[in-house]
């Protein structure tokens, strides 16, 4: 939906009418990111970690494209492709350090993207889908980050296969012959490294899909804004062009100028030096980790160390890790009050902030060996994450006063709105 | 088909309407039959191939094997730990009661008779997969002196039962027999 004041596209010549008549695909572009598509005017910088989350998905589909023409995906050469990659395909090297440096930048961008969202409850009414498939999205993230680690068959890529397909085997019964299955084998050799290079080179396009999707929904409603308030009058929006791209531009610069300084100054940061040893099934590292993106859920599978009544410690661990995610999906139902941004919840603003440091912890103890002192503050750090949800949440929203909302954007902006009084006192006109 | 009584009679006077939807039904389940049935290739592929599934079964010579050491084979791509268990060991494991365990088994019942010094399992840690410490020269045996997981610290003792930490079973023994006195045949 745009609001009845948008920009109305106008084809400015005969090629563009023409064009306008038999597929309007520039009268789309106009309305979706173009002078067409109004946007509330007090969008701060959280807001433009949408079109850099999309930059860098397209960042990550070019050059791993290009890496694709260059990689062979069998268990007997992929470790040396790489290193052929690195060595000696021109420009090599810059691929695909771009292309893992990448990821990380995504899960960056993304985890900005989402706690911008918790602490603008971006997830409540009427944009409950945009939510609900951002979570889709950012399950496919993790699917595909997961199986591109998986490609260089280093040591970290082999042993991670295996941990991770090993999630399934906690599943009662049919556990065993599941992992077997997504291996294709007994352990992870050739079947699932081919399986795994198709997969991750298909789901970038699915996420393309989902954000398709992500973007129709956000433009129902229109994106909603800091202070919370929905937008009433024409006074509340800006057009996204120029505005926004302008906006957005900058931002992107901003980005550029950190993801180069690691792409080009300290490429293997993020990175496990065992990565750079072939895979060998005969010998696991003295210190597996998943890559930094994964550290705070790794930290909660890791927490379970004893039976839980009937149920084992190994299966807790995995259920607890989905539910981590899973637990997104309620949001919207859990976090019942009626205000939305944070700006105007005192309470709820004090806890947003301790999640944050919960969740830095919890990637913490992730990153750290399996040593008693990070599994004891995994097991604290988690089970506050799950009270922050299904406890702190609902509890916060029924017994806290927000503080007075502005009555417009406007307001908020410009300290008075002229047409409020107008709105608001019809008689008085 | 529902009971005929049970229809309204206005609904049944064009008899071109249920042929329509006699009709309709039958093409939706063949076809819906046969998507299934397409499908399930489409999954069954994923499965573990031929080659894969034709046991490499290995033949091991344990005659150079002293009491106390153990070997690593290779079956199935899997590491296997062949270990030569001494007097003390195999006294341990056998003093353990078996109802404190949480994967309840005995010593001989982990073993081939005549054979209980020779332990053969895989070297796979039941927890997630990584491969236990113990087996080779001088690696740390944990602290029941069978085998430790450094992935996420599980504990073996000395018939490769899990004592300590997450994984929820012991060692696997896999299928093997003794070809003569110091060759076993695995697989």
């Amino acid at each position: 939906m745009s609001f009845p004041w948008a920009n109305e596209y106008k084809p400015a010549n005969p090629l563009t009418q023409w064009l306008d008549e038999k597929l309007p695909l520039p009268r789309f572009v106009y309305n979706a990111v173009g002078a067409g598509y109004p946007v509330p005017r007090n969008l701060n910088y959280m807001w433009n970690f949408g079109v850099l989350a999309g930059f860098c998905l397209m960042l990550q589909i070019v050059t791993g494209v290009i890496l694709a023409m260059h990689y062979a995906a069998n268990s007997g050469v992929a470790f040396d492709s790489v290193e052929h990659i690195m060595r000696d395909v021109n420009w090599g090297w810059m691929l695909r350090y771009a292309h893992a440096n990448g990821a990380s930048a995504f899960f960056v961008v993304v985890y900005i993207h989402i706690f911008r969202g918790f602490f603008y409850s971006s997830y409540k009414a009427p944009r409950e889908m945009i939510w609900l498939l951002g979570v889709v999205i950012f399950l496919l993230m993790m699917a595909t980050a997961f199986m591109g680690y998986v490609l260089p068959w280093g040591q970290m890529s082999f042993w991670g296969a295996k941990v991770i397909t090993g999630l399934f085997s906690a599943i009662p019964l049919i556990g065993d012959p599941l992992q077997q299955w997504l291996l294709g084998g007994f352990a992870p050799d050739n079947a699932a490294l081919n399986r795994f290079f198709s997969l991750h080179f298909l789901l970038p396009f699915v996420i393309a899909g989902v954000i398709i999707l992500h973007i129709w929904a956000l433009h129902i409603p229109g994106s909603s804004n800091p202070t919370g308030v929905e937008v009433k009058q024409e006074s509340d929006t800006v057009p996204f062009h120029p505005y926004y791209t302008a906006k957005d531009g900058f931002g992107l610069g901003v980005f550029l100028i950190l993801y180069c300084a690691v792409l080009f100054f300290a490429p293997n940061m993020l990175g496990h030096p065992d990565n750079y040893i072939a895979a060998n099934p005969l010998s696991t590292p003295a210190h597996i980790v998943p890559e930094w993106y994964f550290w705070p859920f790794y930290a909660i599978l890791r927490a379970f160390t004893a039976d839980f009544f009937f149920i084992p410690a190994k299966l807790m661990g995995v259920l607890a890790m989905f539910a981590a995610i899973l637990v997104w999906f309620f949001l919207p139902w859990l976090d019942t009050s009626p205000v939305r941004s944070g700006h105007y919840r005192p309470l709820f603003r004090k806890f947003f902030w301790i999640l944050l440091v919960d969740v830095i912890v919890l990637g913490y103890c992730g990153g750290s060996p399996a040593e008693t002192k990070y599994v004891l503050i995994s097991q604290i750090a988690a089970t506050y994450y799950f009270l922050h949800f299904l406890v702190i949440l609902p509890l916060v929203s029924s017994i806290e006063k927000p503080e007075p909302l502005p009555f417009s954007i406007t307001e908020a902006v410009l300290g008075k709105d002229e047409g409020a009084v107008l709105n608001a006192n019809p008689a008085a006109a | 088909m529902a009971d005929e009584a049970s229809i309204d009679p206005a609904e049944v006077t064009g008899e071109g309407v249920r042929r329509r939807d006699f009709i309709n039904i039958a093409a939706v389940s063949f076809a819906g039959v046969g998507g299934l049935a397409v499908l399930y290739p489409l999954v069954s592929q994923m499965s573990a191939s031929a080659d894969v599934l034709a046991e490499s079964s290995t033949e091991i010579d344990v005659s150079a094997i002293q009491p106390g050491q153990a070997i690593k084979a290779v079956f199935r791509k899997q590491p296997v730990f062949v270990r030569n268990l001494t007097k003390a060991e195999i006294t341990e494991a056998e003093k353990v009661d078996t109802s404190s365990l949480r994967d309840p088994q005995t010593l001989e019942e982990r073993t081939k008779e005549g054979k209980t010094n020779w332990l053969i399992t895989m070297g796979v840690c039941t927890h997630l997969g990584c491969v236990p410490l113990g087996a080779g020269e001088g690696e740390v045996k944990g602290e029941f002196g069978g085998y430790f997981c450094p992935c996420h610290g599980s504990v073996y003792d000395t018939a490769a039962r899990i004592r300590k930490g997450p994984a929820p079973k012991n060692l696997e023994v896999p299928p093997y027999e003794f070809t003569s006195d110091t060759v076993v045949k695995i697989g």
